[in-house]
């Protein structure tokens, strides 16, 4: 199948999209039908690009960097290799490795609570969260839906003991990792989630995550992505959740030549519990983008947002946060607020919320700071005899660390504060 | 305890300094040897913060003019680290909130670096968390304030006990507490006041700059000295305090009048 005969006439050109699709191998496996109808979209599709407001400050340069003849999936049988510096996973966890293309259930014990999704089931709802959020035709996930030849679909009930940690590497040169996940909660089942997603060399990693949370669910997914040299990551999440339910997103970014994260939450009938922790780190010419959306579908919802950047170098860091509150959300909490460290005088950071309130009877709050280390605490901690670079590094990790510490407990393995600080 | 041959800790010669292009300090002398306790006193506004800030090395402020020695060395030239170092302390009259950064490892790290400068060895997290543990009791802190971070949502007296509990672990020559006593009920200022106390020797000197007469009830200081307008107006014993107390801070402006107009 030649996929680019398929793009419209009138489409503008996207040499950089064709020439990757050209090379992929035939859409195959238990996704094959969405593989195709995303390759459809990406053909249709431009690339995104600054004059579009959601790309308005993120500079897709590092990514169209990317040799698109070179890229490639890992090849059949031969799955990536397993980092020989991994730690070793933390008590009570269990560790998957997703190469987008084999099982990483294949000869795994899964815990208590959790089961593969019949293929009925994934066709059911597979798409189900990010048509709910408004993901569809949006070409990170369009990119993820043309390459992904796996998914990792669970179905969660009760209340899980062990974390479950999804490692994704792409530590090979020109290697495209597509990494696809599809969660569903049934009433009042408990799940904690860490991805990590680490990237070097010029790789692409690309990851949607859909969940589902039934009444009463309770979901922590932490994403802990490490990225060096000219690696980049398109990271999608949709989540939707029932009343009663509980979501907790904590997202932690170093190092990528273009870092961008999108998590898209909805209640559906409001009354539910989100909350989303970020951090990003850029230095360089990193850019780092998370554009957040969150939409209460019913009354009495909670948001709790706190997004921090720290932007050194020439690095560039981007914050959008759109909350939707309209007239059916009465009663609805939502705070939200931005906290950048500018470290260098060529560093950049573009912070937005977006608050779209229709209803009345709502709190809601937001609130956006750039600043400097902040001169008083680094007078105090100097006047301890503690010289100024420790004492800097001592406040950088403070700024961390309040993300950090909403980890699930299994990304200690990981020294989060150490890597995302590079710290030996 | 004084002596008039007791080592010569502090000398501050005819010190001058600003804030942006504010002339604050105009021309302090005050001459501190091993154990001896001083106050200042003084109106706000009279310099006394200032001149604790400047002698610690606040960036915010500028010295124009005259000399600080430390145990004979020019403490002007130093960064605020290295004066920590070699024993200056300075208890904040506003202790600033860290947050992240954990009390425990905020003490270890600067008990540390004032033990290079002994020539001690460095404190792993074990041994220091018995060293820790022990000078706790100078001040009578709950351990669970090691746990927290950096005098985040600590109360105005857990605030200053945690002050008085870096001055126990730094052991510091030269102790200057800056308004130790402002937001503190008595029984905190007691608690306070006996660790200062305690930690004075016949090694190291206390300087107190405080408003009230209160905090120099517990903490007997040897002199007492009045700041108006940037200079030490007049030094005394204890009993000038009480006379400040008595007859308030009036009779100081007319003294600066009289000053002034010669």
């Amino acid at each position: 199948m030649v996929v680019s005969s398929t793009r419209s006439p009138l489409a503008e050109a996207s040499p950089w999209a064709d020439r990757l699709l050209e090379r992929l191998p035939s859409p195959a496996g238990a996704l094959a039908a969405v593989q195709g109808r995303g390759r459809e979209a990406l053909a249709r599709q431009s690339l995104p690009n600054r004059r579009q407001e959601d790309w308005r400050f993120t500079d897709l340069a590092p990514l169209t960097a990317l040799d698109p003849a070179a890229l490639a999936l890992v090849a059949d049988g031969q799955g990536l290799a397993q980092l020989a510096d991994c730690p070793a996973p933390a008590a009570g966890t269990v560790r998957l490795w997703l190469d987008g293309l084999s099982d990483p259930l294949a000869g795994q014990f899964l815990p208590a609570g959790l089961s593969r999704l019949t293929p009925e089931q994934l066709d059911q709802d597979l798409g189900h969260s990010l048509a709910c959020c408004g993901s569809e035709q949006h070409w990170p996930v369009e990119f993820n839906q043309a390459t992904a030849r796996h998914c990792l679909a669970l179905r969660v009930s009760g209340c899980v003991a062990e974390t479950l940690e999804l490692v994704a590497v792409a530590d090979q040169q020109h290697t495209l990792l597509p990494v696809r996940v599809l969660l569903v909660l049934e009433e009042n089942a408990n799940l904690k989630v860490l991805q990590v997603q680490l990237g070097s060399g010029s790789s692409l990693s690309s990851l949607v995550v859909e969940a589902q949370l039934g009444q009463g669910a309770e979901l922590l997914h932490g994403l802990l992505a490490l990225g060096e040299g000219g690696a980049c990551f398109l990271g999608h999440l949709a989540v939707e959740q029932a009343s009663g339910s509980r979501f907790r997103s904590v997202a932690a970014s170093r190092g990528w030549a273009l870092f961008r994260f999108e998590p898209r939450i909805s209640q559906v009938d409001g009354a539910a519990q989100t909350e989303l922790l970020g951090l990003q780190l850029v230095e360089g010419p990193q850019v780092a983008d998370t554009h957040s959306q969150v939409r209460f579908l019913g009354p009495d919802g909670a948001l709790e947002q706190v997004h921090k950047a720290i932007a050194d170098g020439r690095g560039r860091s981007v914050f959008d946060g759109a909350v939707s509150v309209p007239r059916l959300a009465q009663r609805t909490n939502a705070n939200q607020i931005s906290r950048n460290l500018l470290l260098s005088d060529q560093a950049r950071i573009d912070t937005k919320p977006q608050l779209e309130i229709v209803a009345d009877e709502v709190r809601c709050t937001h609130g956006a700071t750039v600043s400097r280390l902040q001169a008083d605490q680094l007078f105090y901690l100097q006047s301890r005899g503690i010289d100024a670079a420790t004492a800097a590094r001592l406040l950088k990790r403070g700024f961390c660390q309040e993300v950090l510490g909403k980890l699930p407990a299994a990304a200690a393995v990981w020294q989060p504060l150490q890597r995302l600080l590079a710290e030996a | 305890m004084i002596s008039p041959d007791a080592d010569l800790l502090l000398e501050i010669v005819d010190l001058h300094a600003r804030v942006e292009d504010q002339p604050i300090l105009k021309g302090v002398n005050l001459r501190i040897r091993a154990g001896e306790i001083h106050a200042v006193m003084g109106r706000n506004g009279s310099g006394k913060s200032t001149l604790s800030k400047v002698l610690a090395g606040h960036p915010a402020y500028t010295v124009t003019g005259g000399s600080v020695r430390f145990r004979g060395a020019d403490l002007l030239d130093l960064d605020p680290e290295q004066r920590a170092r070699i024993g200056l302390f300075l208890g904040f009259q506003y202790p600033v909130e860290i947050p992240g950064v954990s009390n425990l490892e905020f003490l270890r790290v600067a008990t540390n670096a004032r033990r290079g400068e002994l020539g001690r060895e460095e404190l792993d997290t074990f041994a220091f968390e018995d060293v820790v543990r022990e000078r706790l009791t100078v001040v009578q802190m709950d351990p669970a304030f090691l746990e927290r971070s950096v005098n985040e949502g600590f109360s105005g007296g857990e605030k200053k006990r945690n002050e008085i509990l870096q001055m126990a672990l730094l052991e510091p020559v030269v102790a200057i507490l800056d308004e130790t006593d402002s937001g503190l009920d008595i029984d905190a200022l007691r608690i306070v006041a006996g660790g200062v106390n305690q930690l004075a020797t016949a090694e190291n000197a206390t300087l107190l700059i405080t408003h009230y007469q209160r905090l120099l009830d517990v903490i007997t200081p040897d002199f007492v000295h009045v700041m108006a307008a940037g200079r030490i107006l007049r030094t005394g014993g204890k009993e000038l305090a009480l006379e400040l107390e008595e007859r308030g801070y009036d009779w100081v402006d007319q003294e600066l009048a009289v000053l002034e107009a010669v």
